[in-house]
């Protein structure tokens, strides 16, 4: 069976550039990057080299670039490292209520420990109010953290507004760019950010690798202890080929950016405007023009989000949804609940995010199949009358 | 994740539907994720002759419904009741654990169809 992938926003597939350039680093550049002699050099030089590109792309020093595990890890290194270091002048935080987990459950740590968090609602589109964010602050507040893109919805934050009153007010500000960045281009003084995630696996490089900007002179703490790797501020010996990867994947990106985007925004509209004509009570989630240009999520009324993709998944189509059955919590999404739907309709929520690989002819494939998929799952639902 | 049993029941589900003229309904909602599941019974002498389900719900809570029915098919109410969430489970080769829970749902409703035919004989 062909088989059809929908998910780009949960990973994606590796450019075979990125591995071209992986393999012989895992072949042969084995040295420690701590180690003086040629082979300790040789990988010291490759991890140099691709803290200097990851930096041009993101328009950053590249001593401001520390590379991590991935998203998560610098999600909870920007957040706990400046919450600590930090907590002689404040110790409240403000960040918003359709973080990714990886910055909500660490707000939550730190609410554990003595600090105080603010979780800004959203709008019916998931727009965040950077008056909201502006009337939160007050003299205890250390740091702000706002997601620049939505995994889920999509929905594009007022980022450099948001930047701005930061740094009015003279307190830190954090952006988790994860899925935002290779979607958008993003350049980091413009911003007016002082530290932002970025992550490897969303943007057709290796997975368990990503970085932390850190603007020069934020105060911050390290998260992860142990040896003077990462100027000293990120412990643990190089993951080299994973970060050569990287640093590949950052540069193609970006290179292929604003053609990427353009493509992936008109399969996008094609593909919401042929399911809100052609399917009964559905709704769009997320804004409609300020969203990732590869999201696409919709609820559909009266039937379970993982019935669903379970369908999909039978024809081969690949597709992701923030219904509580398929959560393992068994809770919908906080985001779809933070924009104000019920648990029903929460329920019915379907996410097809579109990369560079995508077809007009993958997207027709969905469109044709998913009208019958839906009305059979209608048709078995209790709630539904037809 | 699913047993070829459970998706089966899933993409060929049995005795989907509504009957009119049911002698007892069962609805009943999980509380843990918010699903709904209804059973309508035919019964005749105390023996259940015919059973239709829908459900709002994940696979599992579809692949239960439907086995459940065929398990109560023909059967007497008193066989029916007797019917637990984990014959459903043995009888679809097994459940991943988090979904154990949507099999509660189908005994719950069998026998919630049931107390249904009951109040009303009563009368
Ligand atoms: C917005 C956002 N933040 C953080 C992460 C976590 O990144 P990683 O998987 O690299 O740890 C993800 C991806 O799942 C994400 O979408
Ligand atoms: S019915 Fe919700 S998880 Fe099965």
């Amino acid at each position: 069976m062909q088989r059809r992938y929908f998910d780009y926003a949960a990973t994606t597939p590796i450019d075979k550039r990125v591995l071209e350039v992986m393999i012989p680093q895992i072949e042969n550049n084995f040295g420690n990057p701590s180690s003086v002699y040629s082979f300790g050099r040789e990988a010291r030089k490759s991890i140099d080299e691709s803290r200097d590109t990851v930096a041009r792309v993101l328009n950053a020093e590249p001593k401001e670039i520390f590379f991590t595990s991935g998203g998560t890890e610098a999600d909870n290194w920007a957040i706990i490292g400046t919450a600590f270091a930090n907590k002689n002048k404040g110790n409240h935080i403000i960040t918003t209520s359709i973080e990714h987990h990886a910055v909500l459950h660490t707000c939550k740590y730190l609410e554990k420990h003595g600090f105080e968090v603010s979780y800004l609602p959203v709008d019916e589109y998931g727009m965040v109010d950077p008056e909201d964010v502006r009337n939160s602050i007050k003299e205890s507040t250390i740091l702000i953290t706002v997601m620049y893109a939505n995994n889920e919805i999509g929905t594009i934050q007022p980022i450099k507004k948001i930047g701005e009153i930061a740094r009015e007010n003279d307190v830190y500000f954090h952006t988790d760019a994860v899925q935002a960045f290779g979607s958008i281009e993003i350049d980091v003084k413009d911003l007016n950010v002082d530290m932002m995630s970025i992550s490897g696996h969303k943007i057709y490089g290796p997975k368990g690798i990503g970085a932390l900007y850190i603007r020069k002179g934020v105060k911050i703490d390290n998260l992860i202890h142990g040896g003077g790797q990462e100027r000293k501020k990120r412990a643990g010996t190089e993951n080299t080929p994973a970060i050569v990867g990287f640093a590949k994947a950052c540069e193609l990106v970006t290179e292929n950016l604003k053609e990427s985007a353009e493509k992936a925004i008109e399969l996008r509209d094609y593909m919401i405007k042929n399911i809100l004509e052609n399917i009964d009570e559905v709704r769009l989630n997320g804004h409609p023009t300020e969203r990732l240009p590869g999201n696409v999520n919709v609820s559909i009324r009266y039937i379970e989000g993982e019935s669903i993709l379970l369908s999909l998944d039978l024809i081969g189509i690949a597709a992701s949804s923030g219904s509580a059955c398929t959560s393992g919590a068994l809770d919908p999404s906080h985001v779809l609940l933070a924009i104000g739907l019920s648990h029903e309709i929460a329920h019915g929520s379907l996410r097809f995010s579109i990369g560079k690989d995508t077809t007009r002819e993958e997207v027709d494939f969905v469109l044709e199949k998913l009208p019958a998929i839906i009305q059979r799952l209608r048709d078995m639902s209790p709630l539904y009358n037809s | 994740m699913y047993t070829d049993k459970v998706i089966d029941q899933f993409q060929n589900p049995r005795n989907v539907g509504e009957l009119a003229d049911a002698d007892g309904v069962g609805e009943v909602g999980s509380p843990a994720c918010g699903d709904i599941m209804k059973m309508f019974l035919k019964i005749e002498n105390d023996v259940i002759v015919d059973v239709k389900f829908k459900t709002f719900g994940c696979g599992a809570a579809v692949a239960t419904s439907s086995i459940a029915t065929e398990m109560i098919m023909g059967k007497t109410l008193e066989e029916a009741e007797k019917l637990t969430n984990s014959m459903v489970v043995d009888e679809l080769g097994g459940l991943p654990q988090e979904k154990v829970h949507c099999s509660v749902l189908a005994e719950q409703a069998i026998k919630a169809a049931i107390k249904d035919y009951r109040s009303k004989e009563v009368k």
